[in-house]
């Protein structure tokens, strides 16, 4: 039951897009066409339960044991730019169209701040390693979410006619914004 | 020789004030540009920790340029960002907790804050120390500003008062939305779209000239 609450809070009550404002860069980056919206989602997610669970046993095992735990950034952060490096030659290898697709943005994730936050909150939360994983997961399903349903809007923006100054960022993030109030309305999911 | 010299540092220093003014034109470190700007205080104090980090390591990095190797130099300015953003951390907790406690994980989020590892590859990299300094000197003011002035906006609609003191009168209905996330998103978008429709009036100003 715990677990299923994590995955809900993680994914739609507290979505780290639109409450954290974590990962903004690549949120308003990567989400001009659904296409590739969704692959930089599914990039990310796998990054991010990745992220979760070799952070947590090197927090646990490592940090915590040997009583360094304000070593705590530049360990996370190294273990998730390693991470990033794997995932990239392995795309690379695998499939060649999605690497193309995802071009710049995937080094890109090593410095997306959803990342080192979901390792950060998780260490914060005090998760448990299933817990971890869970909350990695459903944060990156989360994002997809977000992203996914921003790249839609915005397709349909670009027909629309916008006051100039307004156009591209600014705009988006006026729509983030009214999402963000859209998903407010999933925080009465918890009380019950 | 020495003019030009000066006026080449002072062009780096004021670059970051408007023409590259961070969050607003280069859209970089928009997530505590968002996530921290419900009050002044809150925001002037993340931009003053992040102007730190960006001194410290425009100039680290800067000195260190001849000794670093391609290959590795990412991995290095992150580590070498990361134990500034440590220090700044602990120098928070310790000396302003209340402050340090309303931050919460956006001080060590400044480690992938983008203006900093940008900096470092755009300008620390291929530029002397005392240039690299002014540049963030710059760039983390601009940052500072731009931070402080989202959190009045953010505030005086939200709370109806400035730095705490209520400027407003009780006839004052806070709108709530100021301060949560949707009210960022919103006033994010729109400074971005007021430098826009100044720069736009600018630009069509000194060409009609």
């Amino acid at each position: 039951m715990k677990l299923i609450m994590i995955f809900i809070s993680a994914a739609l009550i507290n979505n780290f897009v639109l409450t954290y404002f974590l990962g903004i860069c690549p949120f308003v980056g990567v989400s001009n066409k659904i296409e590739n919206a969704l692959n930089m989602g599914l990039a990310t997610t796998f990054v991010m339960t990745l992220t979760a669970a070799v952070t947590w046993p090197i927090y646990t095992y490592i940090l915590v044991r040997f009583n360094v735990p304000f070593l705590e950034y530049v360990a996370f952060i190294i273990a998730i730019a390693a991470l990033v490096q794997l995932v990239e030659m392995y795309i690379r290898k695998s499939s060649p169209a999605l690497y193309r697709a995802l071009g710049i943005y995937l080094p890109l994730i090593t410095t997306n701040c959803a990342v080192l936050g979901l390792a950060l909150f998780m260490v914060l939360r005090e998760y448990n390693f299933v817990e971890s994983i869970i909350f990695g997961f459903a944060t990156g399903a989360g994002f997809t979410l977000a992203i996914v349903m921003m790249s839609g809007i915005r397709e349909e923006l670009e027909f629309a006619d916008i006051p100039k100054p307004f156009q591209g960022i600014s705009v988006t993030l006026i729509i983030a914004g009214m999402m963000a109030l859209a998903f407010m309305g999933f925080a009465g999911l918890m009380r019950g | 020789m020495a003019e030009d010299s000066a006026n080449s540092l002072w062009y780096e220093f004021k670059k970051g004030l408007w023409q590259d003014i961070p969050p607003f034109r280069l859209v970089l470190g928009t997530c505590p540009t968002l996530a921290v700007t419900n009050s002044i205080k809150n925001g002037i104090a993340m931009g003053l920790a992040t102007l730190f980090v960006l001194i410290c390591s425009n100039v680290a990095i800067s000195a260190l340029r001849k000794y670093v190797a391609v290959q590795v130099r990412i991995a290095l300015y992150v580590v070498i960002i990361a134990l500034f953003v440590t220090l700044a951390d602990m120098f928070l907790a310790a000396m302003f907790p209340p402050i340090s406690k309303a931050l919460g994980p956006y001080v060590p989020l400044i480690v992938v804050n983008c203006i900093i590892l940008g900096r470092a590859e755009a300008f620390a990299q291929k530029n002397a120390v005392v240039p690299s300094l002014m540049d963030a000197l710059g760039i983390g003011l601009g940052f500072t500003m731009s931070l402080a002035s989202m959190g009045f906006v953010r505030e005086l609609l939200g709370f109806g008062t400035l730095l705490n003191f209520r400027v407003l009168g009780d006839w004052f209905e806070p709108w709530i939305v100021m301060i949560l996330p949707a009210g960022a998103f919103v006033v994010f978008g729109s400074f971005i779209a007021l430098v826009n429709w100044i720069s736009h009036r600018k630009a069509a100003g000194s060409s009609s000239m």
